[in-house]
């Protein structure tokens, strides 16, 4: 029983890690259709962020959470880079961002590597973030597996705020519905683009200091997360929140208890072959964004 | 963009990524007629040697540092006036963490650079990879770091320990604790699979009960299973092969948990003082490894090789066992060709047999039979400035027995 609520409690903040890092993808891709391969990237921006904030900051409470805003406002503006740059100009040619947003991230991992050297680099976790809080029966709860958790939740509360109240919410909703209507009502379509990929971006910085909690920092951190991002937006309905953080957390408690039930490499199977079945039943994923767009 | 232009697009772009990745399987050497071997370049006052590292990917936290080393002990050969009157010229490649990209730079070495000898690869991955090149070439290998035994071959000098110098005498460590009970965690790849195959052999020989094994894929940071699993068994001690930054995530992870090396002691065997500064000395102190070498070893051999090493890449570089291993296995090659009087590889291989070096980690001594070389076995405790002090050594150099033939229990194994 100890066992299987650990193992829960595990699934759960796997599912944390997993909607953290997906809920930039999210935005980026569920709701405007652009495969941003260097999405991983960003996140990796966010984790290097911190590792420098540490440089300076030697207080390591401070450094995480001034990194938490400083991170998403760098992955946010090489987000707005990117977008401007290169993706505006292939809205139309979806498969062409993922080349091109492909070659971006092999440029930024190279760019990571020159600057921060090959070997991966490690922060220093807050002391109060590396011990557990013990419950009755033996169970323990990680404390930085509580921050992701609650780092994850306040960061969908947010974004589903954002979306729903704020005009410029309202606006990139109105984008993604139908874009041409959208620009004949007067929404500026070219400057929410730029936006929603601050926001997006953004994100995913900020889930590269979560994940300074976990692991190494490493040039080629961002490739291993990319797919089971984009796995979490697919599966959860593109154009959709709520899958988004359903799947997330569904596929966190499924990985767990299959490694739990088998070995880690199986369970990733287990885990793939779920997800083929379940596209195979409903190939538009959990949930589908009803629209009026023609396209 | 309708939905499912959208997944037509996403499902292209993964055949595109699958292909790329089969197409990168398969693109194996091509030479058809197995050639008689490629003879060194040594016309010049120079002679190349080839450095084949991981420079990048999940193994470059171990790697780089074999390659600092490497250029140690061939810049004081070099100022010493190098081998047989020349120059040791170093050619170094990216193996990049990746098998087939191992295989291919080896045969790039040898055919093209026509380099004398290579020194490097960390994992048996890499290995195996590159094994069948330097076989069908005729070139030789130093391979510079402890792994599963099990294996021989002519072209290849094994100069890291195998499992009876490094992983039996940590169980046997572990025994002599009062040790009844181990947990397995390791990589999934050849090494510890392979490793953890003879744990078991051992334990049972010695009534030792293995609790559980599991298997992380390399590169993977996701723990939280696994450290329950650990966890709810009660072992006295756990056996880590894991490789490479997974030991981040582990240890994070084990100390999250609220384990600790009192509670639950982990005994690694590819952690050594680089590692140890790189996962972070907080989550390591207290756990115990086993390895031939550590910074901290007595000996004049050993001062002069840390303050050298210190020297050139700063005073707070830690030495390590597979560093001093390469480091090794520059001069003994030196040695080789020196008593061969030629670097042509088949006389090179026939004068290895009883060649010592004063190493730091003491006198060792080439066997010629296996290409393995006598090494003393030390287990250690990490303290916390992040170096490694011995608590027990085996008192004398251990003959290298890579198929574990004089050990009873190791008979259905090889």
């Amino acid at each position: 029983m100890t066992v299987l609520i650990g193992q829960l409690f595990t699934g759960v903040s796997i599912g944390a890690v997993l909607l953290l890092i997906a809920l930039g993808l999210a935005l980026t891709f569920g709701q405007m259709g652009v495969i941003n391969m260097a999405h991983g990237e960003f996140i990796m921006a966010g984790a290097y962020t911190t590792y420098v904030l540490q440089q300076v900051i030697t207080a390591a409470g401070w450094s995480l959470l001034i990194a938490l805003p400083v991170a998403f406002v760098v992955a946010g503006a090489m987000g707005v880079l990117l977008e401007y740059l290169l993706i505006r100009r292939l809205y139309a040619r979806p498969l062409d961002t993922l080349l091109v947003t492909w070659g971006v991230s092999l440029i930024l991992q190279q760019l990571a590597r020159d600057i921060f050297g090959s070997p991966n680099v490690q922060t220093r976790a807050p002391q109060l973030l590396t011990g557990n809080i013990a419950l009755p029966g033996g169970i323990t709860v990680a404390n930085n597996r509580l921050f992701i958790l609650a780092l994850a939740a306040a960061a969908v509360a947010a974004l589903t705020v954002g979306l729903r109240v704020t005009p410029l919410g309202r606006r990139i909703r109105a984008v993604v519905q139908n874009r041409d209507l959208a620009a004949v009502s007067g929404i500026p379509t070219a400057r929410v683009d730029r936006m929603t990929f601050f926001i997006g971006s953004g994100l995913a910085g900020v889930a590269g200091v979560a994940l300074t909690l976990l692991g190494p920092i490493g040039p080629t951190m961002g490739t291993n997360l990319i797919i089971d991002a984009f796995l979490v937006v697919v599966v959860g309905g593109i154009g959709q929140l709520k899958g988004t953080v359903i799947v997330a957390f569904a596929l966190g408690v499924l990985q767990a208890t299959g490694e739990y039930l088998t070995t880690l490499s199986v369970a990733k199977v287990m885990v793939f072959i779920a997800i083929v079945a379940f596209l195979q039943w409903r190939p538009q994923g959990m949930f589908t964004l009803r629209t009026r767009s023609l396209a | 963009m309708t939905l499912l232009r959208g997944r037509r697009i996403l499902a292209g772009a993964m055949t595109l990524v699958a292909a790329a990745t089969l197409a990168a399987c398969g693109s194996k050497t091509t030479d058809e007629k197995v050639s008689s071997g490629v003879t060194a370049d040594t016309s010049g006052d120079t002679v190349k040697v080839g450095l084949l590292n991981s420079l990048s990917g999940t193994m470059a936290i171990s790697e780089v540092t074999v390659r600092d080393s490497i250029m140690l002990a061939i810049e004081e050969i070099n100022a010493a006036g190098g081998v047989l009157g020349k120059k040791i010229q170093p050619v170094g490649e990216d193996g990049a963490s990746d098998w087939p990209t191992f295989a291919e730079k080896a045969e790039k070495l040898i055919r093209e650079d026509r380099v004398a000898a290579v020194f490097g690869c960390w994992t048996s991955a890499s290995r195996k990879a590159v094994k069948p090149v330097f076989e069908k070439n005729k070139a030789l290998l130093f391979y510079p770091v402890q792994y599963e035994g099990l294996e021989q071959s002519p072209y290849i000098f094994y100069t890291g320990a195998t499992t009876n110098q490094q992983i039996v005498p940590g169980l046997e460590y572990l025994k002599a604790q009062g040790t009844k009970s181990i947990y397995l965690v390791g990589s999934d790849y050849v090494f510890p699979r392979t490793a953890n195959k003879i744990i078991k052999a051992y334990a049972e020989a010695n009534g030792m009960s293995v609790l559980g094994e599991d298997y992380a894929p390399l590169g993977s940071t996701e723990f939280g299973t696994i450290t329950n699993k650990v966890k709810s068994s009660g072992a006295d001690a756990v056996f880590n092969t894991l490789n490479g930054d997974s030991n981040v995530a582990f240890f994070k992870e084990y100390k999250s948990a609220g384990l600790t090396a009192a509670s639950m002691p982990v005994v690694s065997v590819s952690i050594a003082e680089e590692e140890v500064k790189s996962i972070g000395t907080q989550y390591l102190e207290g756990q115990l490894t086993a390895w031939n070498y550590y910074q901290t070893t007595p000996g004049a051999a050993n001062e002069k090789f840390v303050a050298a090493y210190k020297a050139k890449y700063g005073a707070d570089k830690p030495t390590s066992d597979p560093m001093e291993a390469a480091y090794v296995s520059v001069y003994l090659w030196k040695a080789m060709v020196e008593k061969a009087g030629t670097f042509e590889v088949e006389q090179v291989r026939k004068a290895s047999d009883g060649i010592t070096f004063e190493a730091p980690e003491g006198l060792v001594t080439v066997d010629g039979a296996t290409q393995h070389i006598a090494k003393t076995a030390r287990v250690g405790k990490v303290g916390p400035d992040g170096l490694i002090t011995e608590v027990w050594n085996s008192g004398k150099p251990i003959t290298p027995d890579p198929y574990l033939k004089s050990y009873p229990w190791a008979g259905g194994l090889s």
